[in-house]
């Protein structure tokens, strides 16, 4: 513990390096992961999409069982073999964006499902067109389960982009592995303990956001 | 018999949720917990069976204190059933029923007979719902549910916590009725928790009404209504506690010569003569058999021959079993001045007129203030 | 069936690409040769023990645990236990693993530490809301009419509580089988190291030999105990399934 403390006073910046490396990395993937999981989510909580939903949904729930490192491995083969470059940033935010599906593509389609049909009526006997009643009714009222969802995906992206410090993502799993390997326990500790506290901080952060996205009417207290 | 002697109930935190109720309810008796919520009526019910702790004074039960039984004996002798019912989703809706009879260690041929006989207690097919699960009923096959499986253990004492309390108003009505039907063959001895006024009055022998943990009245239906012994008591139960008491009265309680009638076939003339003489305006008609046809008034005699050419066919009938603010109701909805009441066969057994009603209502109102 | 269909092209891929990767001569001509069936049956059979020791310690624990911070005897101890499960969860796996090698150092014992500690969380979690979801008032009819707090617990709760207890030991069993691939890096058995070998050349068909297999396992795990969850759930519960 005491080492690692050392190593931090002695080398600020590293850690610095290693943690906006690994927000850039999250931030990346869980903007991508946000706007394709709430269109995709949008698009298959439609009339009539129901056996749509129920396969994509399955496919994102399949995923998540797959370990990170076969979804790497599968991405470097890719990308290397339609010749891009197939180590780093470019795998990691791939693999991250398809992690973080499931939380922010299921929330966003349950929570669509769930607005009660009542006021959806009551918008169109407003006179209210599609688009309308999906800006102005749907989406505000789901949007509070839309946020739990992009929280639960960013922490557990975070612990991802961990792992793809393994294929050359940069990172605070920098500092883990290279600890590891040559038994240096200070950069053990450093690492785990940093991207822990990430995970914890920006957790929090997202409860934060999540309360503060909710509309007003709807917030308990 | 049930006995309440001086209970208290004082949670940990200091809240006095029942304070000193002291009263008896006798065998075979229903009795209804009355009160506004968080006036203690639940609380009371169940100290009774024990699932609330009481802190202060003494429950007994045929003379026994129930403080110093087994508490799981106790309970297995005491039939529950509460508003949210609770049937264990899990079990069929026999095994649920057979619960006190598995726990009671009954043998497995007379736990079954007596799940089929309380279905069809019940008024349900017990071929049907036996097998089924909690999840596949309807609210209302639920609550019949319930009642049966609180009935399992054939215990001589029931309690009921707002059993009819989350069901559509019409299902409601006709399961009290059912209960009550029930009720007149088990002669159970019942503790009924409700909030509902008119389910106190239609259900109860007696009430006891409740108020901030303490008893405030206990008395029979009639008597809570035309004798309420404070300002509480009469806000409680309404301004139009006298139309409330029709509740209380049956037509079999105020009909009793058999009516004057006449058959379909006579002459008109000979009708409006003895209309005349008996200085009435209306009558009954009436086949050969006795059966009910319909009315004619002394008006309409004019009006043909035979009073079977002239007389109004009514649909609207009474049963001796219907209780007076119906009778009152259907007289007003469908502006009859008369009521004729018929058996099942639709024989006219009498007819009821705003004058007998009136006059049930004056003599229940006297009987009150008096007793 | 689309769910099958989905299922079995995936196991199809992820074993299809085992079995043509194991063929190979080469991974890299002159420099890398893929490992032999014998290696990749020896680390499956090692993978697999550690995921079970691990899941069945897991279990011990998370469920009893799970089940007693429901009894009132045991309240005070909800908040601590059921929260710091629920900030557990959101710590990275890697680090979980990694800190163990300061603490117990390199060495299977500290790989499977690792693993129990995480795959606590879903059945400690599970459990708990398992129990603790039940309608109050199904246990208070059960109280009232005169169950023991035994029997309550067994004809009534557990029996209530077992889907929920069942899908937190498959995701648990889930996780563990892809943390277990890291796992190597303190000392684990198992496929991890040879997807580790793959990352140390930067091979991505060493690395999916060994993570391929890996993934099947997992979904083959999670398949089998959905089969087991739904055997074990009570058919009085599923009927609203089927009827909704």
């Amino acid at each position: 513990m005491l080492d690692a403390w050392q190593y931090l006073i002695a080398h600020p910046e590293k850690l610095a390096g290693w943690t906006l490396e690994h927000l850039w990395i999250i931030f990346v993937a869980i903007v991508i992961a946000v706007v394709l999981g709430v269109v995709i989510g949008v698009y298959i909580s439609g009339r009539g999409k129901e056996h749509v939903a129920d396969t994509i949904l399955y496919l994102a729930e399949v995923a998540m069982t797959i370990p990170s490192m076969a979804i790497f491995g599968l991405l470097m083969l890719l990308l290397s073999s339609v010749g891009l470059k197939a180590i780093g940033f470019l795998p990691a935010v791939i693999a991250l964006i398809i992690y973080g599906q499931l939380p922010i593509l299921r929330n966003t389609y349950t929570a669509l499902q769930g607005v009660d049909p009542a006021m959806i009526e009551a918008g169109r006997g407003m006179g209210m067109t599609e688009k309308q009643l999906l800006f102005k009714v749907r989406l505000p009222l789901a949007i509070s389960v839309i946020m739990a969802g992009v929280r639960n995906a960013i922490v557990l992206i975070i612990g991802i982009a961990a792992i793809a410090a393994m294929i050359g993502a940069g990172g605070l799993g920098v500092p883990i592995f290279r600890g590891l390997r040559n038994a240096r326990l200070d950069l053990i500790i450093l690492g785990g303990v940093s991207v822990s506290i990430l995970a914890l901080l920006v957790d929090n952060f997202m409860g934060w956001v999540e309360w503060w996205v909710t509309p007003r009417g709807l917030k308990e207290r | 018999m049930i006995k309440l002697d001086m209970v208290t109930k004082v949670y940990p935190d200091g809240t006095e949720a029942v304070k000193n109720v002291s009263f008896e309810i006798g065998q075979g008796e229903l009795c209804v917990l009355l009160g506004p919520s968080g006036c203690g009526k639940t609380t009371t019910m169940k100290m009774i069976n024990r699932l609330i702790p009481i802190t202060g004074g003494t429950i007994y039960i045929d003379g026994v204190d129930t403080a110093k039984m087994d508490e799981n004996a106790l309970r297995r002798d005491i039939g529950y059933a509460i508003q949210q019912i609770g049937l264990f989703p899990n079990m069929t809706v026999g095994r649920n029923i057979e619960t006190v009879p598995e726990l009671k260690g009954w043998p497995e041929n007379k736990r079954r007979q007596r799940g089929e006989e309380l279905l069809k207690l019940m008024g349900m097919d017990s071929g049907e719902f036996i097998g089924k699960y909690p999840r596949e009923l309807s609210g209302g096959q639920s609550q019949r549910v319930g009642v049966a499986r609180a009935l399992g253990g054939d215990p001589p004492i029931l309690l009921m916590d707002e059993p009819f309390g989350a069901i559509d108003p019409i299902t409601r009505v006709r399961l009290q009725d059912e209960f009550l039907k029930i009720q007149q063959t088990l002669k159970k001895t019942i503790i009924f928790v409700t909030h509902d006024i008119y389910e106190a009055i239609k259900l109860g022998d007696r009430i006891a009404l409740m108020k901030e943990g303490e008893l405030v009245q206990y008395d029979t239906p009639a008597d809570l209504l035309y004798n309420p012994k404070n300002e509480f008591v009469e806000n409680f139960v309404g301004a139009d506690r006298a139309l409330k008491g029709l509740q209380l009265i049956r037509v079999k309680d105020v009909v009793k010569a058999s009516p004057p009638t006449v058959k379909s076939g006579e002459k008109t003339e000979i009708v409006r003569e003895r209309m005349e003489r008996a200085g009435i305006n209306w009558l009954a008609v009436v086949n050969g058999d006795g059966n009910f046809l319909g009315g004619v008034g002394k008006a309409d005699l004019g009006k043909g021959d035979s009073v079977g050419d002239v007389m109004s066919p009514s649909a609207e009938t009474a049963t001796a079993n219907t209780v007076l603010n119906e009778v009152f109701s259907l007289m007003l909805s469908h502006g009859l001045d008369n009521l004729p009441i018929v058996d099942k066969d639709n024989r006219l057994q009498g007819v009821i007129s705003f004058d007998t009603i009136r006059k049930a209502l004056v003599e229940l109102t006297q009987r009150g203030k008096t007793g | 069936m689309r769910h099958y269909v989905i299922l079995i092209s995936l196991l199809v891929l992820l074993l299809g690409l085992t079995v043509w990767i194991t063929s190979l001569d080469w991974i890299k001509e002159g420099v890398y040769r893929p490992f032999a069936w014998g290696d990749i049956a020896n680390c499956t059979k090692a993978h697999l023990e550690m995921v079970v020791i691990a899941e069945l310690i897991a279990i011990a624990i998370g469920v009893p645990l799970g089940i007693l911070v429901t009894r009132p005897v045991f309240r005070k101890l909800t908040t601590p236990i059921i929260g710091g499960a629920n900030v557990g969860q959101s710590i990275p796996s890697l680090a979980v693993i990694a800190i163990m090698a300061p603490i117990l150092g390199f060495g299977l014992q500290s790989a499977i530490v690792a693993l129990v500690i995480y795959g606590l969380l879903p059945v400690l979690r599970n459990s708990y809301t398992g129990i603790s979801n039940i309608d109050p008032a199904i246990v208070e009819a059960a109280r009232g009419m005169g169950m023991s707090r035994r029997q309550i617990a067994r004809k009534i709760e557990l029996p209530l509580a077992l889907p929920v207890i069942m899908t937190g030991i498959r995701v648990s069993t889930v996780i563990t089988v892809g943390t277990a691939e890291l796992a190597v890096l303190v000392g684990g058995a198992g496929l991890g190291r040879i997807t580790l070998a793959g990352v140390y050349t930067m091979q991505p068909l060493t690395i999916l030999q060994g993570a391929a297999p890996t993934a099947a396992l997992a979904i083959i795990l999670g398949f089998i105990l959905a089969r087991v969850e739904g055997g074990m759930t009570s058919r009085g519960l599923k009927v609203k399934a089927e009827m909704a």
